[in-house]
């Protein structure tokens, strides 16, 4: 089996002796659609920033197409390209520029090089955009064109961090179809999101990072298997002072004083709506709370945080 | 990568750099001829008419290959410290980073773009002296390798500034507080001969000195100093900021956490 990214032991500590990583073991399949979720300062860019050479390494191995970074970084990042959370382009510079020096630094002639830049700045919609100086592009276009930068060389892994953070909704979701496109032609994906719904969609296989180190690693319909709770919103016709206490069902009012219930594997829904007519709560609409993932991600860092505190992690 | 491979990215930095001085040429060339236009009118022609012979030239022609290398040395730093350190700033210097283009051709392909910045404005500046005086060459190869060494010199030491600075402040710094008063004290305007014998000392421990008399060693051939001890400095110079450089690349130095 050819693995797109090894990582053993992967370590980084600071100055100040904060321990970013913590040893992680993580391998993404060639061809996979990979999630790494995390809250805030877990250590996924860290992680993501030591894969492509942006933060030096304390310990441990890296491999990008069994290409060691030790010992063959160019070999590792021929086959590398990356998005960055931050915009990290010259703002002075066209669009065009921006790209066809990107594939200069990879050793692609110039003539080629015009070639993938237009073939990747029509596919992300930029193509009229290619004389525009980068500092007159939207937000979206940005983000757009720090994935045509990254691909123009054909990386074999593409890794994105955050790539659709402050980007609107329609423009999400065409970068979510470029993405699923990119990797049916057989371009392996690793991203970082905050929208896990985002991970729930497009991802074959997630690890969830905490504190430095991985506390899960699988596959998305593996680890959906185990939220065994779902939580329903429902509009009711009447506004309602207090959750009222549904026998079998815990429940309670949100912010919007809808009445969200939570309803666990094995339990019917209809004794849910039986319980509620029992009580004269009639139900105007009804719609699932979040997205399945985003629950279950809540709870696995919340344990792990509990965990912690009790001084044993949860390791998967 | 292959060496085609290598050359390819070697080049696509410096038509960068090229690019970025090119685009900006009110900010990078027009200054340096303005001034230096200025600096004949007012201390070849108004005041060097009345300074007298210098050297055993009139004072024009002694000043001039001083002000060319002193147009040289400090758009050559200029180029390189500024360009590396916006870079730096806007973090685009990680589509550099994430790219398989080993240190030494990064370090290669600034230093390039120092010196084609430099040697054009060198280029600018001698055009403009002819409208002044009439310049002979004495030593045609001393001229062009101490020019040349000279800018990439000085693209060296811009690149470890670049590397060094955290804020624009420092990016500025060497230049006004070193670079111009040795570029200044360094025999552009005068010969050390005119020195008491304590500050002809002390005038050589500056390696400015050197630079600037190799080069009027080639055009005028004379020099306050051994013209063959200043290459052979400018090289050492050469040899030891490339392998801080290199060191400070490989750490990843402020650009690498």
């Amino acid at each position: 089996m050819t693995f797109a990214l090894e990582i053993e032991g992967l370590e980084k500590s600071y100055g100040d002796g904060f321990r970013a990583l913590k040893g992680i073991d993580l391998k993404v399949r060639e061809g996979d659609f990979f999630a790494l979720l995390g809250p805030n300062g877990a250590g996924k860019s860290t992680t993501l920033g030591i894969v492509s050479s942006l933060v030096n390494k304390s310990g441990g191995k890296v491999r990008v197409f069994g290409h060691d970074i030790d010992t063959d970084l160019s070999g590792a990042k021929l086959n590398l390209g990356v998005v960055p959370q931050e915009f990290n382009f010259n703002q002075f510079e066209k669009v065009i520029d921006i790209v066809t020096t990107q594939a200069g630094y990879y050793g692609i002639p110039l003539k080629q090089a015009r070639v993938s830049a237009e073939k990747y700045l029509r596919k992300l919609g930029l193509w009229d955009k290619r004389d525009t100086p980068s500092r007159m592009l939207s937000g979206g276009m940005k983000r757009r064109l720090m994935i045509a930068r990254a691909l123009v060389h054909e990386p074999r892994l593409l890794i994105l961090d955050e790539p659709t953070a402050g980007v609107d909704i329609e423009l999400r979701r065409s970068m979510w179809q470029f993405l699923e496109e990119m990797s049916r032609q057989g371009t392996t994906i690793i991203l970082t999101t905050h929208y896990l719904e985002e991970a729930e969609a497009l991802c074959r296989n997630i690890a969830i990072i905490d504190h430095g180190e991985i506390i899960r690693h699988t596959s998305k319909r593996e680890l959906l298997q185990q939220l065994n709770v779902e939580t329903f919103v429902l509009d009711t016709e009447q506004l309602m002072d207090s959750a009222p206490e549904l026998d079998g069902f815990r429940s309670s009012l949100n912010e919007d004083g809808a009445l969200e219930v939570d309803v666990e594997k094995g339990q019917s829904l209809n004794s849910l709506f039986v319980e509620l007519e029992r009580q004269g709560i009639k139900v105007v609409s009804m719609r699932t709370k979040a997205n399945r993932l985003e629950e279950l991600f809540v709870r696995m860092v919340e344990d792990n945080a509990r965990a912690a505190e009790n001084g044993s992690g949860v390791k998967a | 990568m292959t060496i085609q491979a290598l050359w390819i990215a070697f080049q696509t930095i410096v038509l960068r750099e090229i690019r970025r001085f090119t685009r900006i040429w009110p900010q990078t060339l027009l200054p340096p001829a303005v001034t230096m236009t200025l600096y004949f009118i007012i201390f070849g022609n108004l005041i060097g008419s009345r300074i007298g012979d210098m050297g055993g030239y009139d004072y024009m022609q002694f000043i001039v290959p001083g002000l060319i290398m002193m147009a040289v040395i400090t758009n050559s730093y200029a180029n390189v410290v500024s360009s590396f350190f916006s870079m730096k700033f806007q973090r685009s210097i990680e589509e550099l980073l994430v790219s398989p283009v080993p240190n030494w051709t990064i370090l290669a392909g600034y230093v390039a773009g120092g010196m084609a910045r430099g040697l054009s404005i060198g280029l600018i500046v001698t055009l403009l002296s002819l409208a002044f005086t009439q310049l002979s060459i004495h030593n045609l190869p001393m001229v062009v390798i101490t020019v040349f060494l000279t800018s990439a010199l000085f693209s060296l030491g811009g690149f470890i500034n670049a590397m060094l600075a955290t804020k624009f402040d420092d990016i500025s710094i060497v230049p006004t507080f070193v670079l111009t008063p040795l570029t200044y004290l360094g025999g552009v305007f005068y010969s050390i001969d005119l020195l008491p014998a304590f500050w002809q000392g002390a005038s050589m421990i500056n390696p400015i000195l050197y630079m600037v008399n190799g080069f009027r060693y080639g055009i005028l051939g004379v020099s306050d100093v051994n013209p063959f001890i200043s290459l052979g400095m400018i090289v050492v110079f050469i040899v030891l900021l490339a392998a801080v450089a290199l060191r400070m690349l490989a750490r990843g130095k402020g650009i690498r956490h």
